[in-house]
């Protein structure tokens, strides 16, 4: 974790999809899953186990994957599709531009593997860009669980929820920010503390991450509060409107690229609303490389201590 | 099936009788509304009618006045720039009122210049080339899911068959043996740049279809005895996907489009709208 504290216990995001699936297909006999031959790492394989004859391996051909998604959906099927962010959004955006989100179907594109925490495998399946190219997209939802709990909790709640959404899990298990139990709505954001002095609006991984560094300023005498992201599109735009006007400084904390993510959205809500000096950290405009998970996260700051040091570096401008 | 209730040597004169009238009644709306719209594909419009007109007059058990009707048979137009056909034909059934078709790609318009969910009988949008077939192969597994009978068709352009989506879907209705889905190529040979030989060879696409796994019957798309005949094999030979390669015309009926590269993406003048009504009279 980069802070030096003792080893916190980590809990799979992928693990808790496909319980929240498996739950789902109990409930729901619509419930069709596909996959693109990666269905063991993303965990879709137990859904495809328990109900075999709702479960689709579509091989190594995700724009048809998408598209045939698509046409399940249109028959009232309530399907869920997996693969690697790099491969669920990168190859088959226009399917998913032209097909799934302008044909207005409820289809939910759940993603493993986003962002630069893949690791060893290295830029090729470090997929930065996803929010992005998922958030241009008119009537789409984006979704970056900060942990299993908040995972378990917004797949199910998709259950109910309506046109194309996009949900991104991290490889590496994460530790918890939530406990069991927690509520969630999707299209809001979740306040987790409140700061005098600085905001940081975080996502996915990067919110537990954010909260150690806030009780870092806190040792400083520095004021930080924590907004957890969990719906990137539609942005909650109150409660961050509301935390801008208390801090001087707002900070946004994504295991993406800053451009087009939760950093441009935020800037866009800002500059528009409120001007507030914003401080976007993410991956700055460069690609990832192999190395472990830890020592990526570090290198890119993407930690509680990089965190921590960029938003101090900030305040002393 | 009582509508391929004929004889094994075809299906009655009478039947083929009206199916040519109807063809020859959407050709002549094809081309009023394109006109009014001043732009669009009259071509690949043309090339179609035949097929779509065997679709939706015989083959598809279909309810204008219930679009949504669980158990009808679905069609996807994988080449969505031939909308001008299918909205004709959409209208001439009863989906919506004719006076639309004279606001084909205007704005505000319910005929979108591609297909588009928002016009009452389009299933699905399609207009980016390569996707049709994957969509209905989705359709095709929920029918199955849900054990109905009903069946799937999708209309693909050759010059469409040049995407690669298409192949993965070729792919992937082979493998699931999807039994319920009928695809028609309309091969008309030509595309934007040229002859689909000389632009981007597809050829032999039967046999690139049946190397996946799919029976395949070649006939000839304006002949609607071959069309029917075709139709009901699909129809009773459900273990495997079909593919019918329909040989056609592009600007078929009009003297002066047929297979004239310069119609596949305009519409015809005023003065051009009146030879072409001559000539289908």
């Amino acid at each position: 974790m980069g802070s030096g504290g003792t080893e916190v216990e980590k809990f799979s995001l992928r693990k808790a999809y496909a319980e929240a699936l498996l739950e789902l297909g109990r409930r729901r006999k619509n419930v069709v899953v596909l996959d693109a031959d990666l269905a063991l790492s993303t965990q879709t394989a137990r859904f495809g186990k328990a109900f075999p004859g709702r479960f689709f391996d579509m091989g190594i051909a995700e724009a048809d994957m998408i598209d045939t998604a698509v046409g399940l959906a249109l028959t009232g099927k309530l399907v869920f599709v997996s693969t690697f962010a790099m491969f669920a959004v990168g190859k088959p955006w226009e399917q998913i531009r032209n097909s799934a989100a302008y044909s207005g179907v409820h289809l939910n594109i759940v993603a493993t593997h986003s962002g630069i925490s893949v690791g060893e495998d290295g830029s090729s399946h470090q997929c930065i860009e996803d929010m992005a190219l998922v958030r241009i997209i008119p009537d789409t939802t984006v979704i970056a669980p900060a942990d299993d709990i908040a995972t378990h909790e917004l797949i199910t709640m998709l259950a109910d929820y309506e046109g194309l959404t996009y949900t991104r899990l991290t490889r590496p298990n994460l530790p918890r920010v939530y406990k069991e139990g927690e509520r969630f709505e999707i299209g809001k954001v979740k306040v987790l503390s409140k700061g005098k002095d600085v905001t940081i609006v975080a996502t996915g991984s990067m919110v537990w991450s954010s909260l150690q560094a806030a009780q870092m300023l806190d040792a400083d005498g520095i004021s930080a509060g924590v907004i957890d992201a969990f719906t990137v599109k539609p942005l909650d735009e109150k409660p961050v409107l509301a935390a801008a006007k208390k801090t001087s400084l707002v900070v946004t904390a994504e295991e993406h690229t800053t451009t087009g993510g939760l950093g441009e959205a935020v800037a866009a809500l800002l500059s528009e609303n409120h001007p507030t000096r914003l401080l976007r950290i993410g991956v700055a405009d460069r690609f990832g490389e192999s190395g472990t998970c830890s020592e990526l996260l570090d290198a890119f700051g993407l930690t509680p201590a990089g965190i921590y040091d960029k938003i101090k570096k900030a305040l002393k401008k | 099936m009582k509508r391929f209730d004929f004889p094994k040597d075809g299906p009655p004169q009478k039947l083929i009788d009206t199916l040519v009238k109807k063809s020859k009644e959407i050709r002549r709306q094809i081309l009023v509304m394109l006109s009014a719209a001043n732009s669009g594909h009259t071509g690949g419009s043309l090339s179609a009618t035949d097929i779509l007109t065997a679709l939706y007059y015989h083959v598809m058990s279909h309810k204008p006045d219930e679009p949504h009707w669980p158990e009808r048979d679905r069609f996807v137009l994988s080449k969505g720039h031939a909308a001008p056909a299918l909205y004709a034909i959409l209208a001439d059934c009863g989906y919506f009122g004719k006076e639309h078709l004279k606001t084909l790609r205007r704005f505000g318009s319910l005929l979108q210049g591609h297909p588009c969910f928002c016009t009452p009988g389009v299933e699905v949008c399609t207009g980016s080339l390569g996707h049709g077939l994957s969509l209905a192969n989705g359709m095709a597994l929920g029918n199955r899911i849900d054990e109905k009978t009903s069946e799937i068709y999708v209309l693909l352009g050759d010059g469409e068959c040049q995407e690669g989506q298409v192949w993965e879907a070729a792919m992937s209705a082979g493998h699931y043996k999807l039994g319920n889905l009928t695809a028609i190529v309309d091969k008309n040979g030509l595309q934007i740049d040229g002859t689909t030989k000389d632009v981007m060879d597809i050829d032999p696409i039967d046999d690139k279809f049946r190397a996946f796994g799919w029976q395949v019957l070649v006939i000839d798309g304006h002949d609607f005895r071959q069309l029917l005949s075709a139709f009901r094999f699909a129809v009773q030979e459900r273990c495997c996907p079909t593919a019918i390669i329909a040989n056609t015309v592009k600007g078929k009926g009009v003297s002066f489009m047929e297979n004239n590269l310069e119609f596949h993406g305009r519409a015809p003048t005023e003065e051009e709208l009146k030879w072409a009504l001559a000539e289908l009279k």
